[in-house]
């Protein structure tokens, strides 16, 4: 009897995953993804901290031939995303594909969408794909914040710029001359929205409160993503990291920012932003990263005919917009609803959600957005909410919180993750969402290769 | 008062009675059932914090009256009665609005300067209670905090405000000629220093949170918060109320201390104001300016500086004695009854009053890029308004849209906007010199040239184009607008909005309607109006209908004190002492020689020998010479240098003599040349009333005020007659009749109120 129960279920099971359809579209070509990649994600200022981002980006897309073994020449394009550029390298994909030993006749272009650029190159190359033009592209994200730039006033750069064209000595003292101390102050770049001037940080803070997420919620949040990221690697889940040789140092093997602490040791922080009362501290935002991340997305007939085996298709994507100021961070919201739509799908028919964690406050917020009658019919323009992800499907792996967060680097490891965690779990559909800076938001629909 | 403390003491035994006495027990608590229907006060706790919220349920702000600070003593007797709590917040729970002030119904049922001492005494001995609280209470402010809602919350031991746009803390006391009667001139210069409260006092400046904070004046500051789980406001005040609730458990605690820290210039500051002679030196400081700005008209700044001073140097006994005194006196003052005239005139030219428009206004067009096209451009496109501004050349299109962009740009170097927002606004507005998109307009504004055939050429242009429903609109300052509408096919939507310049300083907008404007159309143009934060008076049309008709015959008798000998800076300080807060030669130069010899003449022609005086001749030889005032850098003065004082044009000067006069001794003294120049002025307003141009007395107040000057000390020309008397007036017009006739003939409705003083405009 137990052998026949045990065979009715078992028939059961593959019953309701027959039952769940794969989501190709008919004269609409299949898009995989067929490997991805990122170096360790690293504090800032650590390791790393001697490199230029290209160096990175180079050592990602190393990794990646590296792992697939894939002929060069077969790269039809690269896009590659970053936010804050190094103006040595503003067109990064290019110098890196280059420093990466990519065939000079393969092109590449930069993409940005601040935290959702690589996400923004990934679509691309689906689009590219798509439409018929490629069969093989390469995207990825970079982001190195041990070094940004810094720039002299606008006064002094104006005075500088003047000096260049100053015929004479008597014209070029005059210009120096004209120098104030205060010109010499410098301007630092912030993570701050242009339109309001508000940091990010500090936008989160007044998510949180409007929301009502406590100060405990948020830790708690970050608590978890730190524990499973830390079980995460310690079970070795985290196989999308190459090593990377740091030229005079050790290989980097490990993401450094993964650190469980206690709830009593992160009440002891004092908020970051909001002050005195705010409740976004630095334990429970994700903190600045370096690292550089990159995938393999092909046309499905061509990665099998080269002899690949696909790790998931990439279907339904969005790109969402809303107010910059008091719903910065709120793309997962109205991302998540309309891609599932476009996909025919349900919150319930997702096996894995990879969310990105900008700050735990922002997350937080997003559920209870998500859960929220009052603003899906207020602000979304919804009949009724969507519903919230259950956290047991919930980056189950740590998220940008633990592992950090290089800006433009992070979608990839989203994707990468979700097509990763569908085969260890034996899932058949992953979506993944994330916020960006200027009031965006980007959602995609993971469905598994077949085994 | 006495009553409450009574209550108070009741409250106080009942508490002590029944120890376990908290909200949750109150509820069942049916002895005393009077307190539960309180209506403006109410509180309940949160663990060991009384949140005391308030809201006055009859009005759209919460005002200080005698039954809202009853409650709130016996509230607050309940509170400290109550061993469980140990401190306390006082919030609103009306959106948008903290306490907007004390009631001035309440000031104004008084009879006497003495009644009005007792409401000042009373409130300063429910703030003292108030400041010796035994337990800490935070006051929560979102929204308008002032006057005695000012006083009221900087005697709580601490503030936290919200950053809201609408959250101002001020003392506009000042404004309406009273001071802060409720112990504010004795807090202020402990809590910011003598020179910072004396600002605060003396201008009734409105103060923001984070310069508040920055000042000493609040303590702690929460953001706006956006859409969460509820609307934006709803969430804010729910997180305000969090927060205070937060603060006042830490400063029960003690965690919060409410010892100041000083820095190194305050204490500076300190050592310095700590000598008498410093202190002397600054009171006398500010008197002068006081002085130099009011003329002396105005007593409040003065009796002011006095609390101020007697609380530092006399203690603050005496110093509430003074205050209390003072409040009682101003209060009865004809300037204080003159400036909250003002002040409730301008609630009412706020209002539309001829219902919400059909459609609301979404593009608006306008037809010249001049000084007032460009002004106009400017108050739309910054409220959001989609606006076009055609001129016939590319040149006037450029110089207009510079004009819009600088004036949004001062703003941003004053920081009262954002470079972002700048950019935003300056994308609503379209500059062009042909007519494409006026088929989208909802209203069309011309501020062509006064002329009125090129104003019919424009309007069969714009009809040609405009949709329908689209509304012509004149911004004319003189020509009658059914002489306008007479080439309209449709007379039903021609309306006059006569803006003044500066029209982004300039706060007056007078619409005029003939009897064929539709009343759809002119509660389109108030709502238009509105929304570019104008006050509206709605006149009947005429020549120079209300506003630009009074300042002709005023213009008229400048011109013939002029010609009589009186030199312009003369004429300019006769003025300017009589409260015009420009002298009428200087206001000459600012309108335009040529605009008003134009108007002078219209208006002439149209009203005969009554608008006579002066040679309108002069004017037009003025504009020959070029001499057409400011614009032209030279007028009765000369503008091209930057020096501090203006120097006479001495070319008008031999204008002058040409035209010299000789002045009749008995009407040409100085106070009967101000006279001579401010009857006319209230003589053809008050004609303008008889005649059914204005609507009511009100409107005619605000108009004149707003839009020519007229002496605010007064309160327009109605308040004006109220409190000088008509008989006193026509008395004067009589004397001056005898010696130049017909233009000083008082009118009828002015002799009737002469006949009878009982009758007042102004009830």
């Amino acid at each position: 009897l137990k052998k026949t129960l045990s065979l009715i279920t078992t028939c059961l099971v593959l019953l309701t995953a027959k039952s769940k359809k794969t989501l190709a579209k008919p004269g609409v070509k299949n898009v995989v993804l067929v490997e991805g990649v990122r170096t360790p994600f690293l504090q800032s200022g650590t390791t790393y901290a001697d490199l230029m981002p290209h160096d990175l980006a180079r050592a990602a897309l190393q990794g990646l031939l590296h792992r697939t073994g894939f002929p060069k020449e077969a790269v039809d394009y690269i896009v590659y995303g970053t936010v804050i550029q190094e103006v040595k390298t503003s067109n990064v994909a290019r110098e890196a594909a280059l420093g990466a030993g990519f065939s000079d006749r393969t092109p590449a272009h930069t993409v940005t969408m601040a935290c959702i650029s690589s996400n923004q190159a990934m679509t691309t190359a689906v689009g590219l794909i798509a439409a018929g033009q490629c069969d093989a592209v390469v995207a990825g994200g970079v982001e190195f914040m041990s070094d940004v730039p810094i720039r002299h006033s606008r006064k002094m750069r104006k005075t500088m710029l003047s000096l260049n064209k100053a015929k004479t000595l008597g014209a070029r003292l005059s210009l120096l001359g004209s120098i104030r101390l205060a010109h010499l102050s410098p301007e630092l770049p912030a993570v701050a929205e242009f339109s309001t001037a508000e940091t990010m940080g500090h936008s989160a803070d007044r998510l949180a409160a409007a929301f009502g997420v406590s100060r405990q919620e948020q830790d708690e949040f970050a608590l978890r993503s730190h524990t499973l990221a830390k079980k995460a690697q310690d079970e070795g889940l985290l196989s999308d990291i190459v090593g990377f040789k740091v030229p005079g140092k050790d290989i980097v093997s490990k993401d450094n920012g993964i650190r469980p602490s206690t709830m009593e040791q992160m009440a002891k922080l004092k908020p970051a932003f909001v002050k005195p009362h705010g409740t976004v501290t630095a334990a429970n935002s994700s903190y600045l990263t370096d690292g550089a991340s990159a995938v393999l997305i092909m046309s499905e007939e061509k990665a099998l005919a080269m002899g690949y085996k696909p790790k998931a298709y990439l279907r339904d994507f969005v790109y969402v917009s809303q107010d910059p100021k008091d719903q910065l961070l709120l793309g997962p919201t109205y991302a998540t609803p309309k891609v599932l739509e476009r996909s025919g799908l349900t919150l319930a028919d997702i096996d894995v959600f990879e969310f990105h964690e900008a700050f735990a406050g922002q997350i937080l917020a997003n559920l209870k957005a998500m859960e929220s009658d009052w603003f899906a019919q207020n602000c979304m323009g919804r009949k009724a909410k969507v519903g919230a992800p259950p956290l047991d499907k919930f980056n189950m792996w740590g998220g940008s919180l633990s592992l950090g967060h290089p800006f433009a680097a992070t979608g990839c490891r989203l994707v990468t993750t979700v097509a990763h965690r569908l085969k260890k779990e034996g899932g058949q559909y992953g979506l993944v969402a994330a916020c960006a800076a200027g009031g965006q938001g980007h959602a995609m629909v993971i469905e598994a290769y077949p085994q | 008062m006495a009553s409450v403390r009574a209550a108070g003491t009741l409250i106080r035994s009942a508490a002590s009675r029944y120890p376990h006495f908290s909200v949750n027990g109150r509820r069942n608590f049916s002895a005393s059932s009077a307190l539960l229907a309180r209506t403006y006060v109410n509180y309940e706790l949160k663990d060991d914090v009384a949140v005391i919220k308030i809201n006055d349920p009859s009005g759209r702000v919460n005002t200080l009256t005698k039954m809202m600070e009853s409650e709130m003593m016996e509230v607050l007797y309940e509170v400290w009665g109550n061993g469980a709590v140990k401190s306390a917040v006082v919030i609103s729970t009306k959106p948008g609005s903290f306490i907007a002030g004390a009631d001035l119904n309440m000031i104004k049922a008084c009879k006497s300067a003495e009644e009005v001492s007792g409401l000042s005494r009373d409130g300063q001995k429910m703030f003292e209670k108030i400041e010796n609280s035994p337990i800490p209470i935070v006051a929560a402010i979102n929204g308008p905090c002032l006057g005695g809602g000012l006083e009221f919350a900087i005697a709580c031991q601490y503030r936290v405000a919200t950053k809201s746009k609408k959250t101002v803390l001020a003392c506009p006391e000042v404004l309406l000629g009273l001071l802060p009667g409720a112990g504010g001139t004795q807090r202020l210069p402990k809590m910011l220093g003598l020179p910072a409260a004396l600002d605060m006092v003396l201008t009734g400046r409105s103060i923001r949170p984070d310069k508040a904070k920055k000042m000493g004046l609040i303590h702690h500051v929460v953001d706006q918060l956006g859409p969460g789980l509820n609307d934006p406001e709803a969430s804010t005040m729910k997180y305000l109320e969090e927060v205070a609730v937060g603060v006042a458990k830490d400063l029960a605690k003690k965690k919060i201390s409410l010892e100041k820290k000083k820095g190194l210039m305050q204490k500076l500051q300190d050592s310095v104001l700590g000598l008498s002679f410093v202190r002397k030196q600054i009171y006398n400081t500010v008197q002068k300016k006081v002085m130099k700005q009011t003329k002396g008209l105005y007593p409040a700044p003065l009796k002011i500086i006095e609390c101020v001073q007697t609380g530092i140097e006399k203690g603050s006994a005496e110093g509430y004695k003074v205050e209390s005194e003072h409040f009682g006196k101003l209060a009865m003052s004809s300037e204080s009854n003159a400036l909250i005239g003002l002040y409730q005139g301008q609630v009412a030219c706020k209002k539309n009053n001829f219902g919400k428009p059909e459609k609301d206004v979404k593009k608006l067009a306008i037809l010249g890029a001049g000084l007032m096209g460009a002004g106009i451009a400017q108050v739309s496109v910054d409220k959001g308004i989609s606006t076009i501004l055609k001129d016939t050349v590319t040149e006037g299109v450029v110089r207009g849209y510079n004009q819009v962009y600088k004036g949004m740009n001062d703003k941003v170097k004053k920081k009262s906007m954002t470079s972002f927002e700048r950019d935003t606004n300056m994308s609503f507005l379209s500059g062009q010199i042909d007519y494409s998109g006026f088929q989208n307009a909802d209203i069309v504004i011309e501020a062509v040239f006064e002329d009125l055939s090129i104003k019919h050429k424009v309007l069969k242009e714009v009809e040609a184009v405009i949709s329908p429903h689209c509304i012509f609109a004149s911004n004319t300052s003189a020509l009658p607008i059914k002489d306008i509408a007479a080439a309209s096919k449709r007379p039903d939507k021609v309306i006059g909005m006569h803006y003044f310049s500066p029209v982004d300083k300039m706060q007056l907008l007078e619409i005029i309607t003939t009897d064929k404007t539709s009343k759809d159309t002119t509660a389109t143009a108030v709502a238009l109006g509105l929304k570019q934060g104008k006050l509206i008076i709605v006149v009947g049309d005429g020549p120079g209908f209300y506003t630009t008709r009074c300042l002709g015959p005023t213009l008229s008798e400048a011109v013939r004190v002029l010609q009589e000998g009186v030199t312009p800076k003369k004429l300019d300080s006769l003025t300017t002492s009589f409260g015009f807060p420009v002298g009428l030669t200087a206001l000459i130069d600012e309108v335009g020689v040529d605009v008003a010899a134009h108007v002078a003449e219209d208006l002439g022609k149209a009203f005969g020998p009554r608008f006579g005086g002066g040679n309108p001749e002069l004017l037009k030889t003025m504009v020959q010479k070029g001499f057409k005032g400011r614009k032209t850098g030279k007028g009765w003065y000369i503008y091209a240098s930057k020096k501090k004082e203006k120097q006479l044009n001495s070319g008008a000067e031999e204008v002058l003599k040409a035209f010299k006069l000789t002045a009749p001794p008995a009407v040409s003294g100085d106070e009967d040349v101000q006279y001579r120049l401010t009857s006319r002025f209230v003589n053809e307003a008050v004609l303008c009333l008889q005649e059914g141009i204005l609507a009511d007395p009100i409107q005619g107040d605000i108009g004149a005020v707003f839009g020519l000057g007229f002496p605010p000390c007064l309160g327009g020309p109605f308040r004006f007659v109220d409190s000088f008397g008509a008989d006193k007036l026509v008395q004067k017009m009589k004397r001056y009749e005898d010696v130049y006739g017909i233009q000083f003939t008082p009118c009828q409705l002015l002799l009737d109120y002469a006949k009878d003083p009982s009758k007042k405009f102004h009830k």
